[in-house]
């Protein structure tokens, strides 16, 4: 199958057309939503053991020769992205049912969802600089729905400065691709690199690399460039607010990777000592984030600020076990956000308020809840065995390895700071006196609780399952550190 | 507001065709020279805005009672299934196939399955670009 790699891009963009003709039978929206996500899964899971098996996986679209069509290439490191992001998203779908309410599923909700994840999926599987700009406007454009739908006061005030914002970093966007374009001659990533490796790289293309580390810092969230974040994310509903949390970050911080190590890996003394102080700023404004409010929304969504700053410190290493960790603290990140967003909403549906001050007591009534809560705190603090762990001690080895102690000092003391953010919740939620809350019921509950628990589960088999992930872990940094091998996958077909 | 200006009303009705059939000479001659879906499908779209400006929102849509949500619908469709049909023959996703044909009164012609996809972003545009201005124009 040659066209293998694009079947996860592909099946939800055309899930998302169905979904157009039929906006307002919700039956009907759902069970096409779920049939495609399921497919959509299979698929990338093929995708995951074919690239295993096989190596790298290229396609040139329209049979042109490889540096002038647009190249789609699934490495390990793409393809997990890939299946994560399905996985996920199918999860929030079924979360979607007893959450969203019936007037945004009979307003093309899901379609707008399926549109970002085609997005998404295609933003992690191009090869082609620009096609990657293409596949972020995709996404944009339907987050730019799902942060709009539903029309409450607060969404449409965050959504103008979310908009304002991308908008303004896409114009970036096409500006360093111009700039990139007139210098190397091409658009074809592997080409540029391998571009780059031969005129050397000059004093603009590191412009150029700083360029896009901002562009995608923006988006993607890092120090100081996260000022939009906090709020925008807030203003939607739970469901909308644990996708975007979970999925476009990770974006973000995906194209910072490839950047960094596929395009511009030749002056680490400049550009990775600039992403490494970016990223260790990016963490500390995280966790002061994280301890300073009493919202659950904030403050799990500053652990998303924390993460990103975790997971580009361990890139900016640059050595295997920096890389690694890197790529395995993003897929751990991505699921076990997610599931905290999940969680939290369910704790909102029941108690009401977003306010940690006017809850308490609710593991007399909802044991399960506070049991998978406190499951999941430890894995986002990486408690071992849980998902977080294996990821942040291949990170801070890396560092350790490449002489920057303080750095990693800095990132082992967040995990204390993000294990009392989050333990916080569960001291002020979970335990005290009960409280009157406003309540739900049991259909809700479950309809919420099942999906939230599945993604937790996940990502305790995620931890557990470490040594079974490794190869798939192993191989993706291997391709990060030895950008020849993206080259000839590519290039030399 | 009902609008009723003899001349515009008048004018529109000849000139919407004009403006029609120009916009299917640019999407066929986009296949070798400027032009393409893109253009004319925003040229079509004028020429609905036209029709939108010389008489109201509630004529037209009884003129032309199409869902332009459809319509991007079955454009994206288009366009996507024409990409796709590569897949059947296992070769790189969008790569098109093209022949000449003997057809009557033109004669040879190449027939481009480009032409397809191209008719999908048409579609698009005409049904985007409606959606957009009607639903800021229909607040009366």
């Amino acid at each position: 199958m040659t066209n293998l790699l694009l079947f996860p891009v592909l099946i939800p963009f055309l899930t998302a057309m169905i979904l157009l003709f039929f906006p307002k039978r919700i039956t009907a929206q759902r069970a096409v939503t779920v049939t495609g996500m399921i497919a959509s899964v299979i698929a990338s899971t093929v995708l995951v053991s074919v690239v295993l098996r096989d190596g790298v996986q290229a396609v040139t679209l329209g049979s042109w020769p490889a540096p002038f069509g647009i190249t789609m290439v699934s490495d390990p490191l793409s393809a997990g992205l890939v299946l994560t992001s399905n996985l996920i998203t199918l999860a929030i779908v079924f979360y979607s049912f007893r959450s969203i309410g019936k007037g945004r599923e009979k307003n093309l909700y899901y379609s707008a969802m399926m549109f970002m994840l085609t997005g998404v999926n295609g933003a992690f599987t191009t090869g082609d600089i620009f096609n990657m700009f293409v596949f972020f406007e995709v996404l944009l454009m339907a987050s730019y729905v799902l942060i709009v739908l539903g029309g409450e006061k607060r969404q449409l005030r965050e959504s103008i400065k979310y908009i304002l914002v991308n908008i303004v970093s896409s114009a970036f966007f096409v500006t360093t691709v111009a700039m990139l374009y007139s210098v190397t001659g091409t658009l074809n990533m592997a080409d540029i690199s391998a571009k780059v490796s031969e005129i050397g790289q000059s004093g603009i293309l590191t412009v150029i690399a700083v360029m896009l580390i901002l562009v995608f810092g923006l988006k993607g969230a890092i120090f100081p460039l996260y000022f939009w974040l906090p709020s925008s994310y807030a203003a939607p509903p739970v469901p909308v607010l644990a996708l975007f949390g979970a999925l476009l970050t990770k974006v973000g911080v995906y194209a910072i990777m490839r950047t960094v190590t596929l395009l511009f890996p030749h002056d680490p003394g400049f550009t990775h000592e600039l992403l490494m102080i970016l990223a260790v700023l990016t963490v500390i404004a995280g966790c002061i984030g994280a301890l300073a409010y009493y919202d659950l929304k904030q403050i799990v969504i500053y652990n998303i600020i924390i993460a990103v700053g975790v997971i580009l410190f361990g890139v900016a290493q640059m050595n295997m076990a920096g890389l690694e960790g890197a790529v395995f603290y993003l897929i751990h990140d991505m699921l076990i956000k997610a599931g905290l967003f999940m969680l939290i909403g369910v704790i909102i549906a029941i108690t009401g308020t977003s306010n940690l001050r006017e809850m308490g007591g609710l593991m007399k009534t909802y044991p399960g809840l506070a049991w998978t809560w406190l499951i999941a705190a430890f894995g986002l603090a990486g408690i071992p065995p849980l998902s977080g762990f294996f990821g942040k001690l291949l990170i801070v080895q890396g560092a350790f390895e490449a002489d920057n102690l303080w750095g990693g000092i800095i990132i082992l003391a967040s995990s204390l700071l993000v294990l009392l953010s989050v333990i916080r919740i569960f001291i002020h939620a979970f335990w005290g006196e009960p409280k009157p809350v406003k309540g739900t019921t049991a259909g809700v509950y479950r309809g919420l609780l099942i999906p939230a628990v599945i993604v937790t589960a996940l990502t305790v088999m995620y931890g557990v399952g470490t040594e079974w992930l490794r190869p798939l872990m192993w191989d993706a940094a291997e391709i990060l550190h030895q950008p020849s091998i993206y080259i000839d996958a590519v290039l030399k077909e | 507001m009902k609008n009723s200006d003899v001349i515009i009303q008048t004018t529109t009705k000849v000139v919407f065709f004009i403006i029609f059939l120009f916009a299917i000479h640019i999407f066929f001659a986009g296949h070798y020279t400027p032009g393409g879906g893109f253009v004319g499908g925003l040229l079509t779209a004028s020429a609905l805005v036209l029709l939108l400006l010389a008489f109201d929102i509630r004529t037209v849509k009884k003129a032309l009672p199409f869902n332009y949500t459809v319509i991007i619908g079955i454009g994206l469709i288009l366009a996507l299934g024409t990409a796709s049909a590569s897949i059947l023959f296992d070769v790189p996703f969008f790569t098109h196939a093209y022949d000449y044909f003997k057809l009557p009164l033109f004669g040879e012609t190449s027939l481009h399955s480009a032409m397809l996809f191209d008719l999908g972003v048409y579609l698009v545009v005409v049904g985007a670009t409606m959606n957009i201005i009607l639903s800021i124009g229909s607040d009366d």
